[in-house]
């Protein structure tokens, strides 16, 4: 008993976060999932079973959501996580001075207010003589109706590779110099060191800010709620957590549904898990996780 | 495998900034010499390896394998094998793919890579750890893989920089014996950084010693020992080291403070009078000192005795043990076992 008892005390701090911050959400919105809260049933919801997971099936627009969702995820998480490699080891080739204020660089978007930062791109991205890009391309558009993905998936991950960026750097920073040294001397080019002795190293981080960005994608929407708003046109842009967010709170009838909301926040959790759990697989997760430092009794 | 070259230094000094690591240094190393490059920490030693090897670029001077120069030169090129302090093995890889990995990059072909490799580890004894990866096998085992991958590509130079340094005690006698045999068998030209004296000497034809970023002096182990150029050589080389005192020389002897020794023959005016603590003797009619620590060092036994306002380090033989705070006699030896030096600490005799 005693055996268990020890690391179990040790764990339950988290345990307590988790049940209270992530379990109890869950719990919550999937038994709100299964009732027809809305505005209109607000003072005595029922149980409805299964049916708003049946509506959601019946929902005409599911699979293009859902092909957008996964556009969006892939896409953004592509970048996201190249450019994040990209900025981190290039950053760590130069000497520092010049690497440090071209990270400092790349973190303003993530300190700007969202509204700020989609209203830069909003006036970059406007006809000629506004725009910026307009003036510069020689074509005078409005480029976020032109290209909806294009901006999304970029001002999504302008804001996105920072994350990465961080996280890598100090994890090469982590690597000792001799290392690199060794590299050298056993006759590496740069790129050879950077494939075979730095991608490897930095097997354990590239897993974690891959599932964390996967799954912060799959609920965020701020962006493309200011940018696009799911447009431009029929549901352009729309994605699975900007649809729940419209059902939820911002029904175009005035009827906020709060169970049809809450049906499709539970599917993407159920998403988001097996997400996890691939990558888990993918990475090997087993053989990155090493022997604890300290013993406890 | 093929002889070692002859390395040459010429001028060579680096510069990281404000700070001159490595001054005006020239060198020359013969084909298939083990030497060492003794001398505290931060005296350069890392940084001129560095040079050597490749991965740093010398502010000035030149560097030459044989005749060719290469201090332009990737390291790629140069045809060296290092072993770094920290072993730096790829933690990621197992032995076998970490001794593996310069053959990898020149795309040597499988079956050859496997014979090399095995046939190296075999020779270094870890030919059966060889599917672990670095932290699974001990800290000998993690620098024979470290020896391993820098021999493996047969090397004409092998640098290797402390390479004994975080072993124990026990282990890093035998590791002692084994480089040295290994690199005679092989015949490569070897460069040994280490801030151990004790282990320059037993390895090395010939010490370079450094202080500061400058070259102290560049002698065999015999030389160093018996006819140091100046008083940082003489107190680095050699444990416990040599008891200096400062003082003048008065032609017929040597006065510090209320101690005076006759010397026949000694030089004139003020500067250093080194004895090292073996060739000092307790006995009647020495000077009159009195016992301050007394250390038994398993055979011998280390004294700290005061003579007239100076002490002094004396190496006793086995057997001999006087007690702490008793009066004894130290007696000096012959002149031909006193160093001189002048008042800038540099060796002016006996001859
Ligand atoms: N990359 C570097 N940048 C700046 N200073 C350095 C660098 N490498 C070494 N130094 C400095 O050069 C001097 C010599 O260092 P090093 O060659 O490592 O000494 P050793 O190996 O003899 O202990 C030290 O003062 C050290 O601080
Ligand atoms: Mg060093």
């Amino acid at each position: 008993m005693r055996r268990y008892l020890t690391p179990f005390l040790f764990l339950s701090p988290a345990t307590l976060l988790i049940l209270l911050f992530f379990f109890t959400p869950v719990v919550a919105t999937i038994l709100l999932s299964f009732t027809d809260l809305s505005t209109t049933t607000f003072k005595n919801p029922s149980w409805v079973g299964l049916k708003n997971y049946q509506d959601l099936l019946a929902d005409p627009f599911l699979k293009k959501i859902f092909l957008n969702t996964v556009k969006y995820v892939a896409l953004t998480l592509a970048f996201n996580v190249g450019m994040g490699l990209l900025l981190a080891l290039l950053t760590s080739l130069v000497p520092e001075r010049y690497g440090d204020p071209f990270r400092a660089l790349w973190l303003l978007p993530r300190i700007l207010p969202p509204v700020v930062y989609v209203f830069i791109w909003q006036g970059l991205l406007a006809e000629a003589p506004m725009g910026l890009v307009s003036d510069i391309l020689g074509v005078s558009k409005n480029w976020l109706v032109a290209a909806p993905w294009t901006v999304v998936i970029l001002a999504n991950g302008f804001v996105g590779a920072s994350f990465g960026m961080l996280i890598f750097t100090s994890a090469i920073r982590s690597i000792s110099r001799e290392l690199f040294y060794a590299a050298a001397v056993d006759g590496a080019t740069t790129w050879q060191t950077i494939r075979r002795v730095v991608l490897p190293m930095l097997a354990w981080p590239i897993l974690f800010v891959t599932a964390y960005q996967t799954l912060s994608l799959l609920t965020s929407f701020e962006y493309i709620l200011l940018l696009t708003d799911g447009g431009p046109g029929f549901y352009t842009t729309e994605v699975w957590s900007l649809r729940a967010y419209h059902l939820a709170l911002s029904n175009y009838f005035g009827n906020v549904e709060f169970g049809l909301g809450a049906a499709m926040a539970a599917v993407l959790v159920v998403i988001g898990v097996v997400v996890s759990l691939f990558y888990l697989k993918i990475f090997n997760f087993k053989a990155l996780v090493t022997e604890p430092k300290i013993e406890i009794y | 495998m093929k002889r070692g070259i002859p390395v040459r230094l010429e001028g060579l000094s680096k510069r990281f900034g404000k700070v001159e690591a490595v001054k005006r240094l020239d060198l020359e190393i013969g084909a298939g010499e083990l030497v060492a490059f003794l001398g505290p920490s931060g005296c350069g030693k890392t940084t001129t390896l560095l040079m050597i090897a490749g991965i740093y670029r010398p502010t000035t001077g030149a560097v030459y394998f044989g005749d060719r120069r290469v201090d332009h030169l990737h390291p790629r090129d140069r045809d060296v094998g290092m072993v770094f302090q920290s072993y730096a093995l790829y933690p990621h890889l197992t032995l076998f793919e970490n001794i593996a990995f310069p053959l990898r990059l020149k795309r040597v072909p499988d079956a050859e890579v496997k014979e090399r490799v095995q046939k190296t580890a075999d020779l270094l004894g870890i030919g059966h750890i060889l599917e672990r990866k670095p932290a699974q096998v001990s800290g000998g085992q993690q620098q024979r893989a470290a020896l391993a991958r820098a021999l493996v590509k047969e090397p004409q130079v092998l640098l290797l920089d402390e390479p004994l340094s975080n072993l124990d005690a026990q282990i890093r006698l035998s590791a002692r014996a084994e480089i040295r045999r290994l690199q005679r068998d092989l015949g490569v030209t070897a460069i040994l950084v280490t801030h151990d004296q004790a282990e320059a000497l037993a390895m090395a034809d010939r010490v370079a010693v450094f202080s500061m970023g400058e070259l102290q002096q560049y002698d065999t182990p015999e030389v160093l020992y018996h006819r140091p150029k100046n008083t940082f050589v003489a107190g680095f080389v050699g444990s416990p080291p040599m008891n200096l005192i400062e003082g003048t020389f008065t032609g017929d002897g040597f006065r510090a403070g209320e101690l005076r020794i006759p010397i026949p023959g000694a030089p004139t005016g003020k500067g250093w009078l080194g004895v090292r603590p073996e060739h000092l003797a307790l006995g009647e009619g020495g000077h009159p000192a009195r016992v301050l620590v007394v250390e038994p060092l398993g055979r011998e036994v280390l004294v700290v005795a005061e003579v007239a306002g100076v002490r002094l380090q004396v190496l006793l033989p086995e057997g001999e043990r006087p007690e702490m705070g008793s009066e004894v006699g130290i007696v000096f030896p012959e002149p031909k076992e006193l160093h001189f030096f002048d008042e800038t600490g540099r060796r002016i005799g006996p001859e």
